[in-house]
Parts: structure tokens; C-alpha cells; sequence
């Protein structure tokens, strides 16, 4: 499990940043040509997005999440990161929703190829959990590891600082316990935070992982993090773990999968999906994309367009003799077949890290930990 | 944005640039194209039978074509493509001298390891001639590959058999069992008709010592490799080449995706025990 006392990056070598200093951190950030991309609030949803002042975090917000609920409310605190996550992930920047591929051009007769050279932008992703660290190395194995390598992806990837928060405040849709990825972190972050929030304290006891993270806290105010912030950010961990109730059931999920395409229950969670895309958009892992050519009206000239796809569209599984999955059934079969079984054949570990999102932005409320528990039952017989 | 200038040159994601150097009607709808490298520069690696490239008609889009042809000049690919929507119709009718994109080759091929020896029997569904050509002519050409050679080719009409000078010559030169049948004919049609599977008993073949290689509409692929199971091969001794919607090819984008597999990178090319429960369900 996840965020146990031994595996919890021991805080030996913690500085303690004041709350009033936080400031500092951002300015660091910036002077050192990172952009800094962090929680924000936009149209009632904490969103990533660039900010160069700590007054842009949500301070004293948290949110309210459920099957197809999300809401926002006022915390009893000041907490910069006392929430859970939001509809935005990081892939947002790492896997951009759109990207131009290349540009082609007619010289004569010749058709010709050009690309714009890879972002190569430093940015700083604060407020990273430890599902999201987790999702983002889910990622890397697509775009990096594997037979090819995405240069975009990765050069993006290898430009980007993770800043990561411990979670203080999961939500109800939170199931990173059983997948492994949390709620603490335990690698995969260039500085980590814990926030402390106390009746007469608030301060982040901070840790750095790479000389990329030592170079910024050498420009911080910092204290040596005394035993009692230790004790206390172990505590933030530990109640985390503890607000955390949902939880999936793993064991042997990969052959589960496989074994029951024609399982009834895919009926049934057919009957209320709406095929509407949005769990496959907030997915933090879900990497699918299509692709179309913007043409000038000459014909001479043509942009090939990256776009994020969805595997509950009509065209993503279309052939010159229709599409191969015409049902909801199936495409939801898809989806979850391969987040929770066929990834694991295809990348060496399962597409899901518990953040829940799927769960709180689909519109009917469909819950892949209770669907998987309808899938564990027995076949009905069919009537 | 940055400054950098614009990069020239392909990439497993970017194409380059090919032309048109030798164009054949096969029949109504579907061409053969001889293409060239039009850029030095850009690297060229040979094919493997069975493998496929990504082609790319300007303004239109890509399609995933395999390799008909096999030639062993540098720079140099064969395709065959079947007018079936508008990307496939563009490349159709690209004239001689004229530009397209190409990426590839991709996937992994035939089983050439495979054929040693074996009574290898080929079948062929309409264009799932075109990815088995290649591997036929290997067979043809070094004829001590096999220990025999039966292509059963099932077309839709007399008038839609592809490469017929070539079944001529594996059947005549190569000493080839080619048995060409059709859905439906006229009167003046002396070969056989039905489906290609029908042909299967007809051939001989040492069940133990038997390779199948089998390409065209996926209900066809299933019922023969049901066949050449049912005749006796092992599953393992029977490949089938796999489509699904192919668009990176490169394994990015998701969309050809079968069970665990990705059409692009696993295959196209699968052993039938790697994928037959999979075929089984539908809609997967």
C-alpha cells in the first residue's frame, strides 16, 4: 500500500518554509525561467493554469466531490492546497488537447514536410499529488519508453519541475489507497511540500529530490524543519490515509477484464452511459488522440492537427466498412477493459491511479470502483 | 513562440517525401504505385513482407497501405490501394511525377523464419493479395524456401482478380498451386466459384509441417484459419494480418487497438493463438 509509515520519504534533510515566505518559492521559480503552472480557481472548478503570485492559488478553498457532483466550498483555513483534484490533470501541458504534428506544402509536383522544433519552455507544476506523479509516469511509459519515442512529449517532459503536495484533503471519490499511488508521496518530484496547518502555525516542510529542486530551495528563507513539523506533516499524511474510504478491489482485475467481454453488467452500465467523452478527457492517463488536416483554401498547403480523441467516439474505431464498436456497450467495454487489464499487458502496470475524476465528472455519476464490484458478481442468468 | 527555424527532414511522425514514378490500374478502383524517395536526405529502409506505410495525399489524410511490392533498389516502395473513401480515392488518382507523403515501413510482417521447409498455404481475400505478394515472390524466388507453395486467391469477380500476370507466374514459372476462385461470374468464367475456403480441402498439404498465411475481410481471416485449424495445423502455424484504424502507427494514438495488442506495433501480423479468442467477440 501506498503512504505507509516506511515508505513515506523519511524527512531527513526537510527545511520548514513560513507561509509568509511562500511568495519566495514563486519568485525563485520565475527567476529561474520556470513558468510557474499551479491550482487556480476558474468558472467554480480548481483548474490548472499559470500564476506568478501565491494570491492566485485557492486559499481557503476546498472541493466537494461525488459520483457526477463537484462543488466548491469555503475551508475553516487559509490552506493553499486543501483540496483534491480537479477536472484538469497535468497532461493538460505534457499532452497538449491540440499540438501541430507538421505543415506540408506543394513545391512543384512534390508534396514537402516541415515541423516546429519541441517546446522547450522550463515550467514548474506545483501542487502535484501523488496519483498525478504516478499518472504522469503512466504516461512517459506511452510517449517515452516504449517502441517509440514522442520527442514532443518528451522534451516537454524533461523541461517540466514537479513541485509536489502531499494530499491533506481527499475526496469522497479518492481511491488512491488501492491502486497504489498514495495519498503520499513517494518519488517521481523534483521538490515536495507538505503543508502544515496548525492553530498557530502554517508552514510547508519542504525536501528536495534532484539538483533541479536544490536550486530553488537555496534561494528560499528556510529553517531546518524542526521534529515537531516532521510529526506534524506525518500526521497530514496519516489523516489523509485515513479520510480515504473508496476503494477498488484489484486482486486478479487484469483476467477479470478479459475473461467476461460478455458480461451482463456491460449491459447495464450501457443503459446509463451517455458515450459523452468526459471521463476520458479528465482521465489523467487516457492519452488517445486523432488527427486532422487544416487546409487552406488553395489546396496547396495542409497542417496536420493533434487532438485529444475519446474511445466512446463513433470514428475512433472506424474502418472503410463502418465502426468497429457501434454500441455503448462496447466502447465502454473498451475503456475499461483497458484502463484496468490490457494496459497492464501493454505497459506493465494498470491505466489507473485512483484520482477519482471519472467518477465526479461523469454527468450520470457512473463509478468504475462499483462497476468493478458488479463485474466481481456472478453472471445473472439472462432472463 | 520560439525562434528556432522549422525542422526538415521525416520522422517515424513526420513524413517524407515520395513521388509517383510508375502507376498500374489493376482494375477499376484500385492501382498499383511504384514510389520513389524524392529527398536523399531522408533515410529509406526496406520492408519486410507484410509490413505497412503510412501514405499521405495532401489536404486529404493518411491511410495505412501495405507493401505489394518489395523492390531492392534504396528509396524505393511498392503499395497497392483500393478506392474505398476519400483518402484511399486521392492516392488512386495521383498520376506519375506527382508528390505524396510516406512514413514507415511499420509493424512487424510475415513469418519468414516460419516457411522453412512447411507446405506453406497462402489465402487471399480481394486486396489481401496485395500484403501476401511480397512473401509470395520471396517464395518464388528462392524456390528451396518451402517444401511446397498453394495460393488459394478468392476474388469478387473475373474482373476483379489482382495480379494475374503474377498468378500466372507462380502458378507456370514459381511451380505454385494457385487456385483462384470467385464470388460470381458469367458464363464465360471456367475457374472455380465460392467462397475460398471451399478450396481448402482440394490442396494437399502435411498438416504437421503446414504454414498458413492468410489476408482479406476479417470474417474471411476467421473462417479460414477455423479451416486450416480443423485441416489439423496448430494455431500457431497459422498468421493472419489484422486491420484496424490505424493513424500514428507508432503506437501513440490508441485508436488500433484489439485486446492487448496495438494493430500497429504488435502486428499486423499475428499468430492465430494470439488473437483468436479475441476475434470472437464482437465489436472488440
Amino acid at each position: 500500500m501506498g503512504g505507509t509509515e516506511a515508505d513515506i520519504d523519511d524527512f531527513g534533510g526537510a527545511f520548514t518554509l513560513q507561509r509568509a515566505d511562500f511568495q519566495a518559492l514563486l519568485d525563485a521559480l520565475s527567476k529561474l525561467g520556470y513558468d510557474i503552472i499551479a491550482p487556480t480557481m476558474k468558472d467554480g472548478a480548481i483548474v490548472y493554469g499559470a500564476i506568478r503570485a501565491v494570491e492566485e492559488l485557492p486559499i481557503g478553498w476546498t472541493d466537494d466531490q461525488g459520483p457526477g457532483r463537484y462543488r466548491l466550498s469555503k475551508r475553516l483555513d487559509g490552506a493553499l492546497f486543501g483540496y483534491a483534484v480537479g477536472p484538469h490533470s497535468w497532461k493538460k501541458y505534457l499532452h497538449p488537447p491540440e499540438r501541430e504534428l507538421w505543415r506540408a506544402k506543394r513545391n512543384g509536383n512534390a508534396v514537402t514536410f516541415k515541423t516546429k522544433p519541441p517546446d522547450k519552455q522550463k515550467r514548474a507544476f506545483l501542487g502535484v499529488r501523488a496519483c498525478e506523479i504516478a499518472a504522469i509516469d503512466i504516461q512517459s511509459r506511452v510517449f517515452v519508453d516504449d517502441l517509440y519515442s514522442d520527442e514532443s512529449y518528451e522534451t516537454r517532459r524533461r523541461n517540466t519541475m514537479v513541485i509536489a503536495v502531499n494530499c491533506s484533503s481527499p475526496a469522497e471519490t479518492c481511491f488512491c489507497t488501492s491502486m497504489d499511488t498514495g495519498p503520499a508521496v513517494s518519488g517521481g518530484y523534483d521538490l515536495l511540500i507538505t503543508e502544515v496547518v496548525e492553530e498557530n502555525a502554517h508552514v510547508f516542510v519542504m525536501k528536495a529530490a534532484s539538483n533541479a529542486g536544490q536550486a530553488v530551495l537555496a534561494q528560499l528563507p528556510l529553517k531546518t524543519a524542526s521534529p515537531a513539523d516532521v510529526a506534524s506533516s506525518r500526521a497530514v499524511i496519516r489523516g489523509a490515509e485515513q479520510a480515504i474510504s473508496r476503494t477498488m478491489d484489484t486482486e486478479g482485475l487484469r483476467e477479470l477484464l478479459q475473461e467476461n467481454p460478455e458480461h451482463p453488467q456491460w449491459d447495464d452500465v450501457a443503459s446509463r452511459c451517455l458515450s459523452c467523452t468526459n471521463c476520458t478527457a479528465v482521465c489523467p492517463t487516457c492519452f488517445c488522440t486523432t488527427v486532422a488536416d487544416h487546409t487552406g483554401l488553395s489546396g496547396e498547403e495542409s497542417r496536420r492537427l493533434q487532438t485529444w480523441d475519446s474511445c466512446f467516439s463513433g470514428a475512433f474505431s472506424e474502418l472503410s466498412g463502418g465502426s468497429v464498436r457501434q454500441s455503448t456497450k462496447s466502447r465502454y467495454r473498451q475503456w475499461m477493459t483497458h484502463k484496468l487489464s490490457t494496459w497492464i499487458d501493454q505497459f506493465g502496470a494498470s491505466g489507473c491511479v485512483g484520482c477519482g475524476r471519472c467518477i465526479a465528472w461523469c454527468p450520470v455519476g457512473i463509478d468504475i470502483t462499483a462497476e468493478v464490484t458488479s463485474l466481481r458478481a456472478k453472471p445473472k442468468k439472462e432472463a | 513562440m520560439d525562434a528556432s527555424p522549422d525542422i526538415v527532414g521525416a520522422t517515424a511522425t513526420t513524413p517524407a517525401s515520395y513521388t509517383v514514378v510508375n502507376k498500374r490500374w489493376e482494375f477499376n478502383g484500385t492501382a498499383t504505385l511504384h514510389l520513389a524517395r524524392a529527398c536523399e536526405k531522408d533515410s529509406w529502409s526496406p520492408a519486410a513482407p507484410g509490413q505497412f506505410a503510412m501514405l499521405y495525399a495532401l489536404g486529404v489524410g493518411e491511410a495505412a497501405i501495405s507493401f505489394s511490392g518489395l523492390p531492392e533498389t534504396p528509396g524505393r516502395y511498392v503499395v497497392t490501394v483500393r478506392r474505398a473513401g476519400a483518402i484511399s480515392d486521392a492516392l488512386t488518382r495521383l498520376k506519375r511525377g506527382d508528390g505524396l507523403g510516406l512514413r514507415g515501413p511499420f509493424g512487424v510482417g510475415w513469418p519468414l523464419d516460419s516457411v522453412k521447409n512447411k507446405d506453406v498455404v497462402v489465402v487471399a481475400g480481394g486486396l489481401g493479395l496485395a500484403p501476401l505478394r511480397p512473401i509470395i515472390e520471396y517464395l518464388a524466388h528462392d524456390r528451396g524456401v518451402a517444401n511446397s507453395v498453394s495460393v488459394l486467391y478468392g476474388a469478387r469477380s473475373p474482373d476483379a482478380i489482382l495480379f494475374e500476370r503474377d498468378l500466372s507466374r507462380w502458378r507456370n514459372d514459381a511451380g505454385m498451386n494457385v487456385r483462384v476462385t470467385v464470388d460470381a461470374a458469367a458464363s464465360a468464367w471456367r475457374g472455380d466459384v465460392g467462397l475460398v475456403t471451399t478450396l481448402i480441402p482440394e490442396i494437399e498439404f502435411r498438416p504437421k509441417n503446414s504454414v498458413a498465411l492468410i489476408c482479406g475481410p476479417e470474417i474471411m481471416m476467421r473462417f479460414a484459419a477455423e479451416a486450416m485449424e480443423d485441416a489439423g495445423l496448430p494455431q500457431k502455424a497459422i498468421w493472419l494480418s489484422m486491420e484496424r484504424n490505424m493513424k500514428c502507427a507508432v503506437g501513440f494514438c490508441g485508436h488500433c487497438q484489439f485486446g492487448s495488442y496495438f494493430i500497429c506495433k504488435n502486428g499486423p501480423i499475428f499468430s492465430y493463438d494470439r488473437i483468436r479468442d479475441t476475434l470472437l467477440v464482437r465489436e472488440l
